[in-house]
């Protein structure tokens, strides 16, 4: 049931723009811790840079460390905005409104930072140009499209593009809120951004056609990024455990469990940082967690099944892997902690309403979640490659380094600092989704009860 | 003479409805009035009529020559160093798949995008007779109108329930 309250529109401009227009100090203690967080992550790549790879731990056969593993999970938050922004408006859910930006944006961020990833992983990274770009015309040599490594920056790329044109149109109208409400150069900034917008009735036509048009062309685009990295792992046929067909749906998700996840923390921080309970209110959560108990229960019969497939086909090399995460050091100390962090813990506890309506448990919990799915990553990955080879004298295991640790904490700090950074600039919810949401509420009768309903134009 | 703008502002959206029916019966027609408002309203609440656009047009126009593009690229990349792996084909279909559908929808986006700003009519270099106070929830009837029915257009306004009226400064010559 939609609990909202009527506020008239220059609220919801004051209360929306709280964030361009004034720094409380909580927000720069925060830039400056982020910062330097992302400086020492900064520092750790340059020195990899500048003194090579073997910095770090990755070493035969684990050559893919915890950086590809905080890839994939980066990969798999981008998926929180188009999944939560795209489905919900092509189904008109009334409780999107607060949520589509900061999905779509955490979209936007969380891609650039898993973008990265590979860069640096290629310790050379203006050599990366190979991979993908025609190079050398004189001898006639061209990328091999037949590659993963061709498949992903080109679906890679497309998501990002796609998805900052989504937030940049959407952007828009509330571009001319501020520009409205600025003075001197804030004032001709956003008059640009703004492009002369002025709220016509088709301009209001065209945004409304444009969020939905774009939804249904980002969808498919989100699906096919997360396949085509799990196909990173599911074409290495040399990798047992890797090179299994359910690869597809398991990734894609695996990343809408734990985007979504991530869309709940950034809601909860933006309720309590922002101030905003009068937008972002316990209804939200609540539709969130039963959308996550969704999600998880999905995510959980392809976990299943990917233990099921081990077990009925009894291929031994199948079979040593999964006994290795379940059973062997350090393995099944993290395997428990993921299984408990993703699944076991939360969601009993999202299947009961009030846990669902308390922001403080569910922030718990989303962030719980992540913890979780990051370790699943990391499960799929090391310990697959720890036993690539048959003969055991080429069988590792795998620490890592202090470099790596502190590039990876600063890609979490990176995501935070664009954030904090962002609502410096733009509003972090859509002011004229709200508006429209409450232009459109009304209160209906139905025996002795009065219900607020939404009335929405087809 | 020649005509010069007029802007109403209403706090109430049947007031300025109400006004753009008085305009209406006045002979004023959809070309000569356009309501700016900060929120979308349902199509018609001022009793206006929205065109048609070509919105459409755009994604598919896009993706016609993504497909195209994306083809040339992955089909010219593997004609251009016809390496023999495995005994396969030179032309792997299905990893052209992968970058023709990406392409497809990269360039539909791209293209969907423009299509909705060009049919926004954006950019639009100034806001032209404006107030802030509609992106607080005023509903603004800009009325093109002749010189001489100004004051007319004023009066009507004001009786209809406006706040405030503003006319466009007059072009100097």
């Amino acid at each position: 049931m939609q609990e909202r309250t009527a506020i008239p529109d220059s609220k919801i401009n004051s209360d929306l723009l709280r964030g361009l227009l004034g720094t409380p100090m909580w927000w720069w203690v925060a830039v400056i811790v982020l910062a330097l967080i992302v400086g020492a992550g900064v520092a750790s790549v340059a020195i990899t840079f500048n003194m090579g790879l073997g910095l770090w731990e990755i070493h035969r056969p684990i050559m893919w460390g915890i950086m590809i593993v905080n890839f994939v999970f980066w990969i798999g938050i981008s998926h929180a905005g188009v999944m939560i922004s795209a489905i919900l408006r092509l189904s008109y859910a009334e409780w999107r409104r607060p949520v589509t930006r900061a999905a779509e944006i955490l979209t936007v961020f969380s891609l650039m930072i898993a973008m990265v990833h590979p860069l640096i992983h290629a310790g050379r990274p203006w050599r990366l140009a190979y991979w993908f770009l025609p190079y050398d015309f004189p001898r006639g040599i061209w990328p091999s499209i037949r590659s993963p490594a061709v498949w992903d920056p080109s679906a890679i790329f497309t998501y990002l593009t796609g998805s900052s044109l989504f937030v940049l149109i959407a952007l828009i109208p509330d571009m001319a809120v501020a520009r409205d409400r600025t003075t001197g150069w804030r004032h001709y900034l956003y008059s640009v951004a703004s492009l002369g917008f002025r709220g016509t009735p088709r301009q209001w036509k065209l945004q409304t056609i444009a969020g939905i048009l774009l939804s249904g062309l980002l969808l498919p685009v989100f699906v096919s990024v997360h396949s085509i990295v799990s196909w990173d792992f599911a074409t290495m046929v040399s990798v047992g455990g890797w090179h299994a067909t359910i690869f597809a749906p398991y990734f894609v998700i695996g990343a809408v469990l734990s985007g979504v996840s991530a869309v709940v923390t950034v809601m909860a921080l933006m309720r309590w940082l922002f101030h905003w309970e009068d937008y972002i209110r316990p209804e939200h959560f609540d539709a969130l967690g039963r959308l996550l108990i969704a999600i998880a229960m999905g995510w959980l019969f392809f976990f299943v099944l990917e233990f099921f497939v081990a077990i009925y086909t009894k291929e031994p090399a199948e079979l040593a892997l999964r006994e290795m995460q379940l059973f062997q050091w350090p393995y099944n100390v993290l395997f428990t902690i993921f299984i408990f962090a993703a699944l076991i813990i939360p969601v009993p506890i999202w299947v009961s309403r009030k846990m669902r309506r308390n922001i403080t448990v569910m922030f718990i919990t989303s962030i719980l979640v992540n913890v979780g799915m990051w370790l699943e990553r990391f499960i799929i990955i090391i310990p697959s490659l720890a036993r690539k080879q048959d003969l055991t004298f080429v069988w590792s295991t795998y620490h890592p380094s202090i470099f790596e640790i502190s590039i990876v904490a600063a890609s979490f700090a990176l995501v935070g600092l664009l954030l904090l950074l962002f609502s410096k600039v733009f509003p972090l919810m859509p002011l004229f989704e709200q508006k429209e949401g409450q232009r459109f509420a009304a209160q209906i009768r139905v025996g002795r009860r009065s219900i607020p309903g939404v009335v929405r134009e087809e | 003479m020649p005509n010069r703008r007029i802007l109403g502002l209403f706090k109430e959206d049947e007031a300025a409805a109400n006004a753009a029916d008085a305009l209406r019966t006045a002979g004023y027609t959809d070309e000569n009035m356009e309501f700016l408002t900060g929120s979308p309203y349902p199509e018609g609440a001022f009793g206006e009529h929205v065109p048609a656009h070509k919105l459409y047009v755009f994604p598919l126009i896009g993706a016609v020559c993504g497909f195209g593009t994306a083809l040339l690229i992955t089909i010219g990349t593997q004609l251009g160093f016809p390496l023999v792996t495995g005994g396969k084909p030179i032309l792997g279909i299905p990893p052209m798949m992968i970058i023709m559908y990406e392409g497809t929808m990269l360039a539909a986006i791209i293209f969907t995008v423009i299509g909705i700003i060009f049919e926004s009519r954006l950019p639009r270099f100034g806001v032209g007779l404006y107030d802030p106070r509609i992106m607080e929830g005023y509903v603004g009837v800009l009325v093109n109108c002749a010189e001489e029915r100004l004051s007319w257009v004023d009066t009507l306004m004001r009786q209809s329930g406006a706040e405030d009226v503003k006319v466009e400064e007059p072009l100097r010559r």
